[in-house]
């Protein structure tokens, strides 16, 4: 003898983007704080030390802001033209910036004069880093030369004048340099004029960002070229690695930052901003994105505390405790024990127990309860499909009253028009239609609805025409623009394909 | 049987059970029931088939117990003859040949040498009208008795041997046909007609469709096409008969039947529930629900313990007084119709094809049993007549038995075609098919055809469908982009059309590196891996109606049937049209194992059967009117162990075996001599009997199904022939539930275990209780000797015993003792001695 088989749900396909890992880490952060600056944000360079405060460039200026504040902790606006590149070291003590007047000035955090200033470039000096030693300064102008300072003798150690175009990041070739040779180690060709330059904390693997391209250069194979990902529409102006090296994050002027695994080197999460973006960077541990736009606005977002997203989980209604289900469970019966088995209980769906006795209108009610109704309108849409296999959904539809009849009315109108839903609703519609049309004009509440579902209708079949229109303007397009071959099923394919997409 | 003697077309079960009502032997253990051509004796505690009982040669129309001897049953069949048979043994008594065409067949205590059955009317036109007649069996000792001494009872009855009863103790029998009743009472020999207005209010019919008389009392129950049960009194008036109607069925009741007892009355029809009605509390009755099917008959044992309900999917039901479900006797499930090809699964062997609504069917060949149904639609059936449900229509299985890829329709009335395609894998822990991927409206119009790639060695799974709606589609397995928490799932690969023609059938060749797809009467061959058009074969006029790769030696070959009676071959390296040939071909299949085809060709209302070879145009084998009609369906089944014979004739048999289905859905196969001897053998096995004791292992092995009610009821009814088991016994538990690797070798424990199946003489006092009751006449005798002779010195008879007491002197007590127990062993020898 069978059980009684419940009515199945059918399990859509969940639409838009997948929830994974990635998209809930991402998405943990608080709403965005913007920035007003003085001019497009060049470069925004995390502090290694704790606070982490940040240094942004635009401008004339650059201001350093703490982690939490709003307010520049501290400024600097010494510099006579655009300043370029302002970084600290790895200390966090000093700060070096280039600037459109070719000199380049070193301060001290805590100070407000530079303390020094390193002239040699003939040009604006857009690129400035400390080297990992951390006493020497190595910048790149528009000179086409590349220079290695010394910090405290503010003398010019070094000067590589290989190459033959400005020094914006690197920038059509770009070469690699060994500080105690005076020649390049290493030159790759990225193809575009690199914009932004990343090397990994393992000094294996080198990104480039030029073009709408982002490289990645595997630098212990002569720099082979390892993959080159296409995921932006504009140029890609930033690159930054996340804290623990496996997400690879790059802004571009197509406005977007994305995010990509560093092993397959997929997009697996997406940004959206305002305006196109110049500089982006990621505190220590992810706690704050900052991302700098050509409008000049600073954009923060910082992560959501442990509290406040642990208070969204505890939202969820509270489950018997963990006794409940383990007791009894571990006892083993004894050898003399007689078993009694008791019957593994079916449990069936209140919309079951209904159905199992043939009370049809009682089951769509059940199914139509609010929580149901709203949040769940498959569990709803199977009902209802369930009772037009059985031949019976004239039966449960017929012989309600207002109430009944607006709820099931405004059930229709909020779903009829899913597609995955319209199949089966629109022969419930049209059943009540012909159940209910000797009582229309008795009620205001229904007629209103009716008339909505009305105009509604109209307008889906506004929507479905324009869509067809589109349709066959593919198909043309697709049709003229592929070779001909000698059999037409290629064609006959490729729109049934269309189809498929559609 | 023309050409080859040796090849021979043969019955492979698959027949109907529920043809006719079952019949319970009277001690409850044995089962009848008429199947095809045969009667199949099943045991009611185990399911198995005890024996067939063969004999007849036309299908067997009534089983029926001897009144006289409950241990012979009456079987009468379309051959004209009734046979009497020893069922318990399965032997043949008597037969006795009537001579006309025998419907049903019925009988009563009060007749004693008289049979009843039905008959055609005995006139020269050709018509539907039966009667009743009495036929006096003749007293004779020879095997085969003619019996031409008919008289006819009633005129003008109904062919269903439900719509016949005989009443309380024979005095009448009662007939239903149509809207009219017919009471005959013997004594009178006058018959009563009652007839009923042939539509009600509401418009719904009054037929009768059966009727049912109660044992002890004069009441007759009918049952009617609106669902309506009358029960009927006071009949043997013309005018003051009275009935009362009872009402619970929505459509036809198909069956009714009175308990032994008369208390209570069983109904059964479409909606497959068991009701239970109280005789004279008719408002109060019981239900068993969900029996699986609609219920066709209805049968209550003897001692009124067991039910058993026959069901139109082929299935008989055993029920303990109404409440439990104790064991299912499952035949082939004929649908309506048969929708899927037959199909044989790789791994069970089994024949699958479409069974229950919404259900596969794994049916095993070698056993005639069914195995297992497998839920496609997974939906609760509803028992409505005239509702349209979701129906298998299409399977496929891969090459490896991994995958089973199934259809499911529903045709709505308004032209809204529902389409299901389920993917099911199997799975290894569970041993069954678990669903992987619903794809609802795969196709737009319904599916044509449908394959599987069936090469082994590629690393993807390709399914191919092709549907009305032009198109046909590739789906292939595919794991998901992230690779989190669900496996692989199926999606569509590629979608392809010609000419908006409609793809017909589509077959992979047979390393998957080809796919043909008939487009009415084109052939296209693609390429899969890069779904390129290869080539297009085409030999108008005349749609394709099969395709076939060529297998093995044979792999450049397509073979293709048109509807214009042409049976091509094509070269797939030349492109070309090898040789064709004219012949009629309603069916085309390829043996997977060898290089050989099988075309079944109707021709004059019957079909033959060809087998070749894709190579040459020469049929290796041919078999003219295998069966009369058209076959549709067939399958090759690979064979579990292959035949060596070297004749030509027959060598395509040695890898797989050819199975088909005739127009009345009979199950037919081809076998050799060579075989059948060496089936003939092997079927000389032993039948489990299930009086043996129900030891521990018959715990392990047998059902755990209803055994405990069984326990019971049979302390209750037949604890005689039930020996009491051993199951206390601290060896056997030892045995069986210390683990194999502690146990100390075999040898040691036989000795222990042995004794402990030793029925111990405290046992037996319960055991021979049934002795006792042999013995009682004579123990009363015994006993008044024994008071005698207890007092002598020593009584002779215990020494004899082997109950030897060394006690010299004996309290009362004692003596007491002594005396019950030489009285037990007393009988227990006697009892011995009597076998």
């Amino acid at each position: 003898m069978a059980s009684y088989k419940p009515t199945k749900i059918t399990v859509y396909p969940k639409l838009g983007e997948k929830v994974t890992q990635d998209t809930v880490y991402w998405k943990n952060y608080k709403a965005p704080i913007q920035i007003k600056e003085f001019g497009a944000v060049t470069n925004i360079n995390f502090s290694p030390v704790a606070p982490h405060n940040f240094a942004v460039t635009a401008f004339t200026r650059i201001h350093i802001y703490g982690p939490f504040s709003h307010e520049p902790v501290k400024s600097f606006t010494r510099f006579k033209d655009t300043a370029y590149c302002g970084r600290f070291r790895s200390d966090g003590q000093l700060l070096v910036a280039g600037c459109e007047d070719s000199v380049v000035r070193l301060f001290d955090v805590n100070g407000k004069v530079a303390l020094r200033m390193y002239k040699g470039h003939t040009k604006a000096v857009h690129v400035t880093d400390f080297t990992s030693d951390s006493y020497q300064i190595l910048t790149g102008s528009d000179d086409y030369s590349c220079r290695l300072w010394d910090i405290p003798n503010a003398t010019e150690l070094n000067a590589y004048q290989e190459h033959t175009d400005y020094i914006r990041c690197g920038q059509h070739l770009f070469s690699m340099f060994d500080g105690r040779v005076d020649k390049s180690v290493m030159t790759l060709d990225h193809g575009q004029p690199v914009e932004s330059l990343l090397l990994y904390p393992s000094e294996g693997l080198l990104v480039s960002a030029g073009g709408r391209f982002v490289k990645v250069w595997d630098l212990l194979k002569k720099g082979q070229p390892l993959v080159s990902l296409k995921n932006h529409h504009k140029t890609v102006t930033c690159l930054c690695l996340s804290s623990n090296g496996e997400r690879l994050l790059s802004g571009s002027l197509d406005r977007h930052v994305k995010v990509y695994n560093t092993t397959s080197y997929k997009v697996v999460h997406n940004f959206d901003y305002a305006a196109s973006i110049l500089s982006l960077a990621l505190a220590p541990n992810d706690e704050s994105i900052v991302v700098g736009m050509t409008n000049g606005i600073l954009n923060l977002k910082h992560r959501k505390n442990a509290e406040e997203s642990k208070e969204i989980s505890g939202q969820q209604r509270r489950r018997p405790s963990y006794r409940v289900f383990v007791k009894g469970k571990n006892y083993f019966p004894k050898q003399d024990d007689y078993l009694v088995s008791k019957p593994v209980k079916q449990h069936l769906a209140k919309y079951d127990k209904q159905l199992k006795k043939f009370n049809v209108s009682k089951a769509l009610d059940t199914a139509l309860e609010a929580w149901t109704r709203l949040k769940k309108p498959e569990i709803t849409v199977a009902v209802i499909k369930e009772l037009d296999r059985r031949g019976t959904l004239k039966n449960a539809l017929a012989g309600r009253d207002e109430q009944g009849l607006s709820r099931l009315l405004y059930f229709l109108i909020g779903n009829l028009f899913d597609p995955r839903f319209a199949p089966v609703l629109v022969t419930a519609a049209e059943m009540i239609l012909d159940i209910y049309q000797s009582v229309i004009g008795q009620s205001s509440v229904v007629d209103r609805q009716l008339l909505r579902l009305q105009e509604m209708l109209e307008r889906e079949i506004d929507y479905q025409q324009e869509l067809l229109e589109v349709l066959g303007m593919l198909d043309t397009v697709f049709a003229s623009s592929l070779p001909r071959k000698e059999d037409e099923s290629e064609v006959g394919a490729l729109s049934a394909r269309c189809i498929e997409a559609r | 049987m023309v050409e080859h003697g040796d090849i021979r077309v043969v019955h492979r079960g698959g027949s109907k059970i529920n043809s006719r009502e079952p019949v319970i032997s009277s001690d409850s253990r044995l089962l009848l029931c008429a199947s095809g051509e045969c009667v199949k004796v099943f045991s009611t505690s185990t399911e198995e088939c005890i024996h067939d009982l063969r004999g007849h040669t036309g299908l067997v129309t009534g089983v029926l117990l001897r009144p006289s001897n409950h241990l012979q049953a009456y079987s009468c069949s379309a051959d004209g003859t009734v046979r009497l048979w020893d069922f318990t043994d399965g032997i043949l008594i008597k037969t006795y040949a009537i001579g006309y065409p025998i419907y049903s067949i019925h009988a009563s205590p009060n007749h004693e040498r008289v049979i009843f059955i039905v008959i055609s009317t005995l006139s020269e036109k050709k018509s539907e009208l039966f009667q009743l007649v009495a036929v006096h069996l003749p007293q004779s000792g020879d095997r085969l008795v003619e019996a031409r001494e008919l008289s006819a009872v009633l005129s003008d009855v109904s062919s269903n041997p439900a719509a016949i009863a005989f009443g309380r103790g024979g005095e009448y029998i009662v007939s239903a046909k149509g809207l009219q009743l017919e009471v005959y009472f013997f004594k009178k020999q006058k018959s009563y007609r009652f007839s009923l207005k042939e539509n009600n209010k509401k418009g719904r019919k009054n037929t009768f469709t059966c009727v049912a008389s109660h044992p002890q009392d004069d009441c007759i129950a009918t049952g009617h096409e609106d669902g309506k049960i009358r029960l009927w009194r006071n009949f043997s008036h013309k005018k003051e008969y009275t009935y009362s109607t009872l009402h619970w069925h929505h459509s036809v009741v198909s069956s009714l039947c009175f308990t032994p007892e008369g208390t209570n009355l069983l109904s059964g029809g479409v909606e497959s529930v068991l009701v239970q009605w109280r005789y004279n509390q008719e408002s109060q009755k019981d239900f068993l629900p969900r029996l699986g099917a609609a219920i066709t008959h209805i049968v209550v044992s003897p001692d009124g313990a067991l039910f058993c309900t026959s069901h139109s999917d082929n299935k008989i039901t055993i029920i303990q007084s109404c409440v439990k479900v104790s064991a299912i006797i499952q035949g082939l499930v004929k649908g309506e119709s048969l929708s899927t090809d037959l199909m044989v699964d790789p791994r069970s062997k089994a024949m699958v094809l479409n069974g229950k609504p919404g259900h596969l069917q794994f049916y095993s060949l070698q056993r005639d049993k069914l195995l297992f149904n497998l839920d496609i639609v997974q939906q609760e059936y509803i028992h409505q007549s005239g509702l349209q449900q979701f129906e298998v229509v299409k399977a496929a299985f891969t090459a490896s038995g991994n995958w089973l890829a199934s259809v499911e329709e529903r045709k709505q009335k308004d032209a809204e075609l529902e389409l299901n395609l389920k993917l099911w894998m199997f799975d290894e822990q569970s041993q069954s098919f678990v669903l992987n991927t619903t794809i609802s409206a795969p196709h737009e119009a319904r599916i044509t055809a449908m394959c599987f790639c069936q090469s082994t060695d590629s690393q993807t799974t390709m399914l191919v469908s092709t549907s009305k709606d032009g198109h046909f589609k590739a789906w292939q397995l595919a794991t998901p982009a992230h690779t989190e928490d669900d496996g692989p799932s199926w999606s569509c690969d590629f979608v392809g059309a010609y000419h908006s023609l409609v793809p017909e059938c589509c077959t992979f060749s047979a390393d998957g590196s080809l796919l043909a797809v008939s487009f009415q009467e084109v052939v296209t061959v693609w390429s899969p891996s890069s779904w390129e058009l290869l080539t297009t074969l085409s030999q108008p006029p005349g749609a394709i109606r099969d395709l076939c790769f060529g297998k093995l030696s044979c792999s450049k070959y397509l073979v293709g049937t048109t509807a214009n009676n042409l049976l091509c071959c094509w070269n797939l390296l030349t492109c070309a049209l090898e040789w064709s040939t004219s012949m009629n071909t309603s069916l085309l299949l390829a043996d997977p194992l060898s290089e050989n085809m099988a075309a079944f060709c109707p021709q004059a209302g019957f079909t033959d059967l060809f087998v070749f070879k894709p190579n040459e145009p020469r049929p290796l084998y041919s078999h003219k009117a295998v069966c009369s009609g058209n076959v549709t369906r067939a399958v090759f089944a690979p064979r579990e162990e292959m035949l060596d014979s070297c004749e030509e004739s027959s060598q395509w048999l040695n890898h797989s075996q050819l199975y088909f289905l005739t127009q009345c859905m009979d199950l037919m196969t081809f076998t050799t001599k060579a075989e059948e001897a060496r089936q003939m053998a092997a079927s000389k096995q032993l039948v489990i009997d299930d009086s043996i004791a129900m030891t521990p292992f018959h715990l392990l092995l047998g059902k755990h199904r209803g055994q405990q009610q069984q326990q019971e009821s049979g302390q209750d009814s037949l604890s005689a022939e039930r020996t009491p088991l051993p199951q206390g016994s601290a060896a056997i538990k030892e045995l069986l539930q210390t683990p194999a690797h502690i146990l100390p070798s075999t040898s040691f424990l036989c000795s222990m275990f042995v004794q402990s199946l030793l029925i111990s003489v405290t046992d037996s006092r319960e055991e021979t209780k049934h002795v006792e009751e042999e013995m009682e006449s004579e123990k009363e005798e015994d006993s008044e000797e024994e008071e005698i002779e207890s007092r002598a010195v020593r009584p002779p008879e215990m020494a004899r015993c082997g109950q030897a007491t060394e006690t010299a002197t004996l309290t009362k007590a004692q003596v007491k003792e002594l005396r019950r127990v030489k009285k037990l062993d007393h009988g227990w020898l006697s009892s011995v001695l009597d076998l």
